[in-house]
């Protein structure tokens, strides 16, 4: 026997269930009254510096079925490469984004900027990502994957976490594709031959 | 180095676990990638008391007509929110959300026959302290059947989604009762590993905070993934 570790052991996750809507979206989910508006459905509160970007995707089960009881949230760096409430962040950029996706067709969108590039631990620089948590029915632990950009080969070429993934033929998984000026599009896939690379973090 | 503890994936439940059925094809099938974190996990949102209301934390009132109240038995739920340090985690947000004591959900989706409560919305949201304490007043859930197995009933619980002080430490979970013989039964609490592992979602009624002639109270600690912190770092920071 040793001495015991007094550490805590973090909560044990349990699923969002069907009704996540009902507590982080409510005026979505026709709850109103309750709150003046849903958290997360404006990321820009003013004039935003840098590129305004448009991110649509949509999430599908292994069988290809579009979730539509999922919820999505976003996490970015400014234009500047600078998070939200660090020194010298863009004001009017709230770096967070959270959507219940289309009611219809579950797909989910956000209205953004394209972020910058951010350190890793060495040093080196990270390509520009958008950090992404998947929450469902069915889904027991959060699902922690990252948006990078199709357009971004030079940096995504070095970039410390693409590099060191052993199958490199998935790493297309993780890039957004331009569809037009400003928009990109992010599906994501739980399962299958397409499976999107969930992180570890 | 600093960055967050990783996580435990032995306690934490799998993406696959058949008994859940809707878990069989929305879990991923290949490994995870693991990385220390980066800024992109030790940062995240931070939230201010501005965005709350008076009766957030008070799902008795924050749906119901004036003068009015949701039925079924008053609850005051409390508790803290820590990391695995033991280190409150203050300015946490944390969302609440719930059926009402008949076991029904206010969601266009929901089917049960129980009746919905015109005083009760469901959803409720706080701040935690500078000690990571919060309090909500809500009523108790009742129980629910839901299309699993031919019989599968929910045990009362409430959802909880918190926000730490980094993305790393998002979680969502659900809170249990203390006594519920519905607990073992149920094939979400299931997912879980550990015997200790429910335990650590099971709240216990708490006496000294009920509130007498009014409501009862039980307690529920929440905690949150520890960052390391050490004087010897040996490698320069990125940022
Ligand atoms: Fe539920």
């Amino acid at each position: 026997m040793a001495q015991k570790l007094t550490h805590l052991r973090e909560s044990p996750s349990q699923t969002a269930g069907p009704y996540v809507h009902i507590g982080c979206t409510p005026n979505f989910a026709e709850l109103n009254g309750v709150y003046p508006q849903d958290l997360g459905n404006v990321m820009k509160t003013g004039v935003v510096q840098g590129r305004e970007i448009t991110v649509t995707g949509t999430v599908f089960d292994g069988t290809g079925t579009p979730l539509r009881d999922a919820m999505i949230e976003i996490w970015q760096a400014d234009a500047a490469g600078v998070y939200p409430g660090q020194a010298g962040c863009d004001p009017n950029f709230t770096g967070w984004g959270r959507s219940a996706g289309d009611m219809e067709t579950g797909e989910f969108r956000f209205e953004t900027v394209k972020p910058g590039q951010v350190g890793f631990r060495d040093g080196r620089m990270q390509a520009p990502h958008v950090t992404f948590w998947i929450v469902a029915r069915g889904i027991n632990i959060g699902l922690h994957t990252r948006m990078y950009f199709e357009d971004e080969a030079k940096a995504n070429a070095i970039d410390p976490i693409l590099s060191r993934i052993e199958h490199q033929v998935r790493v297309p998984t993780l890039l957004a594709k331009a569809q037009s000026d400003g928009h990109y599009r992010f599906d994501i896939h739980l399962q299958g031959p397409q499976e999107t690379i969930f992180f570890d973090s | 180095m600093t960055g967050y503890v990783a996580r435990d994936r032995r306690w934490q439940p799998d993406a696959l676990t058949p008994a859940y059925k809707s878990s069989l094809k929305r879990s991923p099938q290949a490994a995870l990638i693991s990385f220390p974190t980066t800024i992109s996990e030790e940062t995240g949102p931070v939230f201010g008391h501005d965005i709350l209301g008076p009766l957030d934390a008070d799902l008795i009132h924050n749906f119901a007509a004036d003068g009015a109240s949701a039925i079924g038995p008053r609850i005051i739920v409390h508790g803290r929110v820590l990391d695995e340090f033991g280190r409150p985690v203050p300015n946490a947000l944390v969302e609440v959300w719930q059926a009402n004591a008949g076991g029904r959900y206010r969601h266009r989706k929901e089917s049960y026959l129980a009746p919905l409560d015109p005083n009760f919305g469901g959803c409720g949201r706080f701040l935690t302290g500078e000690d990571g304490s919060y309090e909500f007043r809500t009523i108790q859930p009742g129980p629910y059947p839901w299309p699993n197995g031919p019989n599968d009933w929910r045990p009362a619980h409430i959802h909880f989604s918190v926000f730490g002080a980094a993305f790393a430490q998002r979680l969502i979970t659900q809170m249990y009762f203390e006594g519920d013989p519905m607990i073992p039964l149920c094939p979400i609490v299931g997912v879980l590993n550990a015997k200790e592992a429910v335990e650590a979602l099971v709240a216990s009624l708490d006496m000294t905070r009920t509130v007498p002639m009014d409501a009862r109270a039980y307690k529920f600690d929440i905690v949150l993934r520890g960052r390391r912190q050490t004087a010897f770092e040996n490698r320069p920071e990125g940022m």
